[in-house]
C-alpha cells in the first residue's frame, strides 16, 4: 500500500485532489438527472473520504513541518500563490471534514425532498470551500476560501431551513461578514507591512509570519480584527447569538457541518493565525486573562441556557458554546496538555455534537417536533435509537471510556497551571453539561410513555446505522486508545507553543514573554 | 512607431484618430436616421450602425495601444496613454452594453427615437476625450458634450412624466455643475497661467503658489463640478429621480460610462496637474469617499423598489472609487481602472436583469417583487446572484479582487481609516444586495402568474450571460486585467509626489 501511494506520488497531489474532486463531484450532480443526485453526491464523498484516509499514514508525525504541500502561482503580481499543506492540527480537521460529509449526504437522504440537485450541489462546494480554508498557506487563498464558503452555508439554511430560515441565514451571513472584513483589512495592513520591511510583497503564510515583528506597531488592532473574526466564527461569548438560530433552522445536515465543522474555523484561526502571528498581544495578561474569562463564561452561560431548553435541537446547539469554550480555555492557557486537548475536544464536538444533531434530525423526521416535552419513554419504543442517544450524549458529557473524556481533561489538567481559578469554575461546566444531558435523556427516552403519537416510532432504518455507526466508533476509539491522536498532534502542538513562547517550554503563568527583534 | 509630435496637425490628428472614427460613425448614423426614421426596424438599423461604430472605435483603440502609439513630450491638447486606452476602453464596453440592452428594450417600451442611438455615440465621444485630454479645455468640452447628449438620453421617452422630471432636473443640475467647472479652471488658469495640466503641475511648483488662495478656490471649485457628475454626497441629489426616471438602458449607461468618464478626468488631473497641492484634495477626496460610502450605503438599505436601490448603491460605489482616487498613487489610479471595469459589467448585468423583470420603465419592480424567480427562471436568477455578490465584493466574484485593489491601495497610502470605512460600508451594503438573493431564491413567487411575462431578449440575454461570466472569470482569474490596470497605471508612479506624513 505504502509503495503503491508512493509510486503514483500521492503526497505531492492529494490536497490538490482533495479540493478540485468536490467541485469536479458538484458540477457532475448538477448536470445529473434529478434521482440520481444524492447517490452521486454520496459516491463523491465517500470517494473523497477514501481519498484523504490515507493521510492518516503518510502523515509523518515527528515533524511540525508543513507536509503534503503544493504550490501553484495564482496572481503573481501581488504576491498571491495557491499554497497548500498540512500540519497535525489542520490534518484532524480535515479527516473530521471528509468523514462528515459523506454522513452529512446519508443524513440528507429522506430529509431533503425539494431541490435536491441544488442542495447536493452545495454541499460539495461547501466541502470544498471548508478543506481550503483548513490547508490554505497563504492569506488570501485562506481569505477566499473563508469567505466563500459563506454562500452555500447561507442557501443550505435559507432554502432548506426552517419556519425561520430567512431570519438565520441572513443573521449567519452578516456576523460572519463583519468580522472577516476588519480581518481583510488586517491581512491587508500585515502584507503591506512586511513587504515595506522585507523587501518581498507575499501572502505566504511562513513569509508573513516569520518577519511579523514589522508589524509591531498595529500589533494590538490587528490581532483585534483577526480576533473577532474568529471569535464570532467560534463563536464566543457574547458574539454567539447567531449559532443558537443558524443551528435550529438549518436542516440536519446544516446543523451537523455548522457544529462539526464551521465552528473549527474559528478555533483553528486562533491557532494558526492570531496566536501565532501576535503573540505578544495575545499572551498580554489583560488581553488573554479577558479572553479566558470569556471562555469561562461561555463555558458556564452555555451551559447553563442549555439546561433551560425546551427544543432539543437549541439545548444541543447551546451546547456548543460551552464545549468551544473549553477548546479556547486549552488554546489560551498554551501549554502542551492544553492545546493537545482543545485540538482532541474540537475532533470531538465534531464528533458527538454531530452526532447529537443527527439524532435530533432523527427524532424530528418521526415526529415533526423538537419539543423534548413532546417525547418520553422512547425507550420502549425505539431501543436502538435510545441506546445510541445515550452513549453519544454520554460521550458529549465527557464520560470516561468516551472521547469527550479526554479532551476535558487534558484541557483542564493543562490549563490548570497557569489559570487555576478559571479552571476550577469551568469544570463545574462538565458538571452543568451532565445535568442538562441527563435530564434531556430522562425526558426523552425514559419517564412513562405518555403520548400516544410516540407509539408505534419506527426505529433506526438501516441508513440511519449507517450514519451513526462511524460516529460511534469514533466515540469509542479516540475514548479508549487516543494515542495514534495525541502522537501526530503533539509536534505541531508544541511548535506553536515555541512559536508563542521562545523563552519557554512549559508554560506556568501569563508572564508576557520577550520577543527576538 | 515613433511618437507622434502633437504640435504638428498631422501629429494631432492622428493622435485623435479613435475618436474621429466614432464621430465619423456618429455622422453615418445622424444621415441614416435623416433618411430613415419612420419604424421599429429603421430604428434597429440605426442601433446596428451605432453597435458597429463602437466595435470599430474598440478595435483602433486597441491597436493604438497594442501598436505602442504615444506622443511626443510636450505640452499637447490629448494624451496619447496607456490610462487613456484603458478608459477608452471602459467607457467602449460600457457603451456598448448599452446599445445591446437598448436593442429590445426600445421596441418593447415603444420609444420610437432613433437618434438615441446617435445620442450614445456622441456621448461616448465626448467621454473619450475627457479620459483623453491633457488640457483642462478639452476636458471640459469632452464633459460637456457627453453631457449633453445624456441630458436628452434621459428624457428619450416623451410620455413618461418621470422621464421628463429626470431631464430636467439632470439638465439643471449638470448645467450647474458645469458652471463650477469651468469657474474653477478659470482660477486655476489665474493662478497658473495655463490650462495644461503638466504644465500647471510645473508653474505651481515654479511659482510657489500652493497656498494661494485662488489655486486652492479653484481645486476646490473643480472638485465640486466633478462631484456632481459623479454622483459624489452630497452633490448626487439629483441621481435618485434621474437613475429611477430614465429608460433603463440609459440609466445603466449613466450608472457605469458616464461615472466612469468622470472619474477618468478628476484622476488624470489630480496625479498630473494637481500633484504638487496633493495634500490638499487629498484630504477632500478622503472626506467625499467616507460621506459618499456611508450615505450612499445607508440610504440604499431603506430602498424597497430594485431601481432606486440599484441607484443609491452606484452613489455608494463612487464612493469606493474615490477611495481609490483619495490614495493619490499610481495603485490608486490601477484600482479605479480595474474596478471602473468590472463596476460596468455588475452595473450594466444588474440593470439588464431589472429591465427583464419589469415594464414601463421598471420604477414599480419591488425587491419583493423578485420572490421566486430561481424557480421560474433559474439562469437569469443565477446571474442576478453573481452581479449582486460581485457588487457585494463577495470572494469568487471580480467585485472582490475590485475591492482587495482598493483597499490595497487605501492601505499602501497609509489610509487604513479609510479602510475600515469602506469594509464598514460593505458589510451595510450586504444588507440590501442579500434580499434581492433572498427574494429570488428562499421566497416562493407571489402568485401561479408571476414571471410569467419576465423575458430577457436575445440580446439583452447576451449583455446578461457575458456579464456574469466575465465577472466570474476575473473573480477567479484576474491576472489579465490586473496587468492591464497596472500598465494603465504606470506613467502615473513617477510623476506623483506621496505626502505621507509621518
Amino acid at each position: 500500500m505504502d509503495g503503491l501511494l508512493t509510486t503514483i506520488g500521492y503526497d505531492a497531489w492529494v490536497l490538490d485532489a482533495l479540493l478540485a474532486f468536490p467541485l469536479l463531484g458538484a458540477l457532475a450532480v448538477l448536470l445529473s438527472p434529478v434521482t440520481a443526485s444524492k447517490r452521486l453526491a454520496l459516491a463523491v464523498t465517500l470517494l473523497e473520504f477514501a481519498l484523504s484516509v490515507p493521510l492518516w499514514w503518510r502523515f509523518a508525525p515527528a515533524t511540525a513541518a508543513m507536509q503534503f504541500g503544493a504550490t501553484h502561482p495564482w496572481i503573481p503580481d501581488w504576491g498571491i500563490m495557491y499554497r497548500v499543506g498540512l500540519d497535525g492540527i489542520s490534518l484532524f480537521m480535515v479527516l473530521l471534514t471528509t468523514l462528515t460529509m459523506p454522513l452529512a449526504v446519508l443524513g440528507s437522504w429522506t430529509y431533503i425532498t425539494q431541490k435536491e440537485r441544488p442542495y447536493y450541489t452545495l454541499l460539495l462546494v461547501l466541502t470544498t470551500g471548508m478543506l481550503g480554508v483548513f490547508v490554505a498557506l497563504d492569506l488570501f487563498v485562506f481569505y477566499v476560501f473563508w469567505e466563500i464558503m459563506l454562500i452555500p452555508m447561507y442557501f443550505i439554511i435559507g432554502v432548506w431551513g426552517g419556519a425561520r430560515r430567512l431570519y438565520a441565514a441572513i443573521k449567519f451571513f452578516l456576523y460572519t461578514f463583519v468580522g472577516s472584513l476588519l480581518m481583510l483589512v488586517a491581512i491587508l495592513t500585515v502584507y503591506y507591512m512586511v513587504g515595506r520591511a522585507t523587501g518581498t510583497y507575499s501572502f505566504a503564510y511562513e513569509h508573513l509570519l516569520s518577519n511579523i515583528g514589522a508589524a509591531e506597531r498595529w500589533a494590538f488592532w490587528l490581532f483585534g480584527a483577526f480576533f473577532l473574526a474568529f471569535a464570532i466564527k467560534v463563536p464566543m461569548f457574547p458574539f454567539h447569538t447567531w449559532l443558537p438560530d443558524a443551528h435550529v433552522e438549518a436542516p440536519t445536515a446544516g446543523s451537523v457541518i455548522l457544529a462539526g465543522i464551521l465552528l473549527k474555523m474559528g478555533t483553528y484561526g486562533f491557532l494558526r493565525f492570531a496566536l501565532p502571528f501576535f503573540p505578544d498581544v495575545a499572551l498580554h495578561p489583560v488581553v488573554a486573562s479577558a479572553i479566558v474569562i470569556l471562555a469561562v463564561v461561555g463555558i458556564i452561560y452555555g451551559a447553563l441556557v442549555a439546561m433551560v431548553q425546551p427544543d432539543f435541537k437549541k439545548l444541543v446547539a447551546y451546547s456548543s458554546v460551552s464545549h468551544l469554550g473549553f477548546v479556547m480555555l486549552g488554546i489560551w492557557a498554551l501549554t502542551a496538555e492544553s492545546v493537545s486537548g482543545a485540538v482532541i475536544i474540537m475532533i470531538n464536538h465534531g464528533i458527538s455534537t454531530g452526532a447529537l444533531f443527527f439524532l435530533a434530525g432523527m427524532l424530528y423526521e418521526r415526529r415533526h417536533t423538537r419539543e423534548i416535552a413532546e417525547f418520553g419513554g422512547l425507550a420502549r419504543v425505539v431501543p436502538l435509537l435510545a441506546t445510541v442517544l445515550t452513549v453519544v450524549a454520554l460521550s458529549s458529557i465527557g464520560l470516561p471510556g468516551t472521547n469527550g473524556f479526554i479532551g476535558e481533561f487534558l484541557v483542564l489538567v493543562g490549563a490548570f497551571g497557569p489559570y487555576p481559578w478559571a479552571t476550577a469554575i469551568a469544570t463545574t461546566g462538565v458538571i452543568f453539561a451532565a445535568a442538562y444531558l441527563l435530564w434531556a435523556l430522562q425526558r426523552l427516552i425514559f419517564n412513562r410513555l405518555e403520548k400516544s403519537e410516540n407509539r408505534g416510532l419506527p426505529d433506526l432504518s438501516r441508513r440511519e446505522v449507517m450514519v451513526l455507526a462511524p460516529l460511534l466508533a469514533c466515540i469509542l476509539w479516540i475514548g479508549i486508545y487516543p494515542q495514534p491522536f495525541l502522537r501526530r498532534i503533539e509536534a505541531s502542538a508544541e511548535a506553536l507553543i515555541q512559536q508563542v513562547r521562545p523563552d519557554e517550554t512549559v508554560a506556568t503563568g501569563a508572564r508576557p514573554p520577550e520577543r527576538a527583534p | 512607431m515613433s511618437p507622434l509630435d502633437l504640435t504638428r496637425p498631422a501629429g494631432m490628428v492622428l493622435a485623435v484618430g479613435p475618436e474621429l472614427v466614432l464621430t465619423a460613425w456618429s455622422v453615418a448614423v445622424m444621415l441614416t436616421i435623416a433618411w430613415r426614421h419612420a419604424n421599429e426596424r429603421d430604428q434597429r438599423l440605426a442601433g446596428h450602425l451605432a453597435l458597429a461604430g463602437l466595435v470599430t472605435t474598440l478595435v483602433t483603440v486597441i491597436w493604438y495601444w497594442a501598436a505602442g502609439v504615444q506622443a511626443a513630450p510636450g505640452a499637447g491638447m490629448v494624451a496619447a496613454d496607456a490610462f487613456r486606452y484603458a478608459t477608452s476602453t471602459i467607457f467602449l464596453v460600457g457603451a456598448i452594453l448599452a446599445v445591446l440592452l437598448s436593442l429590445g428594450y426600445l421596441g418593447r417600451e415603444r420609444i420610437l427615437v432613433p437618434e438615441y442611438y446617435l445620442l450614445v455615440l456622441l456621448a461616448t465621444v465626448g467621454m473619450m476625450f475627457m479620459g483623453s485630454g491633457t488640457d483642462l479645455v478639452v476636458i471640459f468640452l469632452g464633459l460637456e458634450l457627453m453631457s449633453v447628449a445624456v441630458y436628452v438620453l434621459a428624457g428619450v421617452n416623451r410620455r413618461s412624466v418621470f422621464g421628463a422630471e429626470a431631464a430636467l432636473k439632470y439638465f439643471l443640475l449638470g448645467a450647474f455643475a458645469s458652471g463650477f467647472f469651468l469657474y474653477g479652471i478659470a482660477l486655476i488658469w489665474g493662478a497658473t497661467g495655463s490650462t495644461n495640466l503638466s504644465t500647471i503641475a510645473g508653474e505651481i511648483t515654479r511659482l510657489g503658489v500652493q497656498g494661494s488662495p485662488m489655486l486652492l478656490a479653484g481645486v476646490g471649485l473643480l472638485l465640486i463640478g466633478f462631484g456632481f457628475k459623479v454622483a459624489a454626497v452630497p452633490f448626487h441629489m439629483w441621481t435618485p429621480d434621474v437613475y429611477d426616471g430614465a429608460p433603463t438602458p440609459v440609466t445603466a449607461f449613466m450608472a457605469a460610462a458616464v461615472k466612469a468618464a468622470g472619474f477618468a478626468a478628476l484622476v488624470r488631473v489630480l496625479l498630473e496637474a494637481l500633484g504638487p497641492v496633493s495634500a490638499v484634495w487629498t484630504g477632500a477626496v478622503w472626506w467625499l469617499a467616507v460621506i459618499t460610502m456611508v450615505a450612499g450605503n445607508l440610504v440604499a438599505l431603506a430602498q424597497r423598489q430594485l431601481k432606486r436601490m440599484l441607484a443609491y448603491s452606484s452613489i455608494g460605489h463612487a464612493g469606493y472609487l474615490l477611495a481609490a482616487v483619495a490614495s493619490g498613487t499610481a495603485l490608486g489610479a490601477a484600482a479605479f481602472l480595474y474596478y471602473a471595469l468590472v463596476y460596468t459589467l455588475m452595473t450594466v448585468g444588474a440593470f439588464a436583469v431589472l429591465s427583464a423583470a419589469g415594464r414601463g420603465g421598471e420604477r414599480e419592480v419591488l425587491i419583493d417583487d423578485l420572490g421566486g424567480l430561481a424557480s421560474r427562471r433559474p439562469w437569469l436568477a443565477i446571474a442576478m446572484a453573481v452581479f449582486m455578490l460581485s457588487l457585494l465584493g463577495f470572494p469568487g466574484t471580480a467585485g472582490f479582487i475590485g475591492k482587495w485593489y482598493i483597499l490595497s491601495a487605501a492601505i499602501d497610502a497609509q489610509h487604513a481609516s479609510l479602510a475600515v470605512v469602506l469594509v464598514g460600508a460593505s458589510v451595510v451594503s450586504a444588507g440590501y444586495y442579500l434580499p434581492v438573493i433572498m427574494a429570488m431564491f428562499m421566497r416562493p413567487p407571489a402568485s401561479e402568474s408571476a414571471h410569467r411575462e419576465t423575458r430577457v431578449g436575445r440580446t439583452a440575454g447576451w449583455v446578461v450571460g457575458a456579464t456574469a461570466v466575465l465577472l466570474v472569470l476575473f473573480g477567479f482569474w484576474p491576472n489579465r486585467a490586473i496587468d492591464v490596470a497596472q500598465r494603465g497605471s504606470e506613467q502615473f508612479r513617477p510623476a506623483v509626489t506621496i505626502t505621507q506624513s509621518p
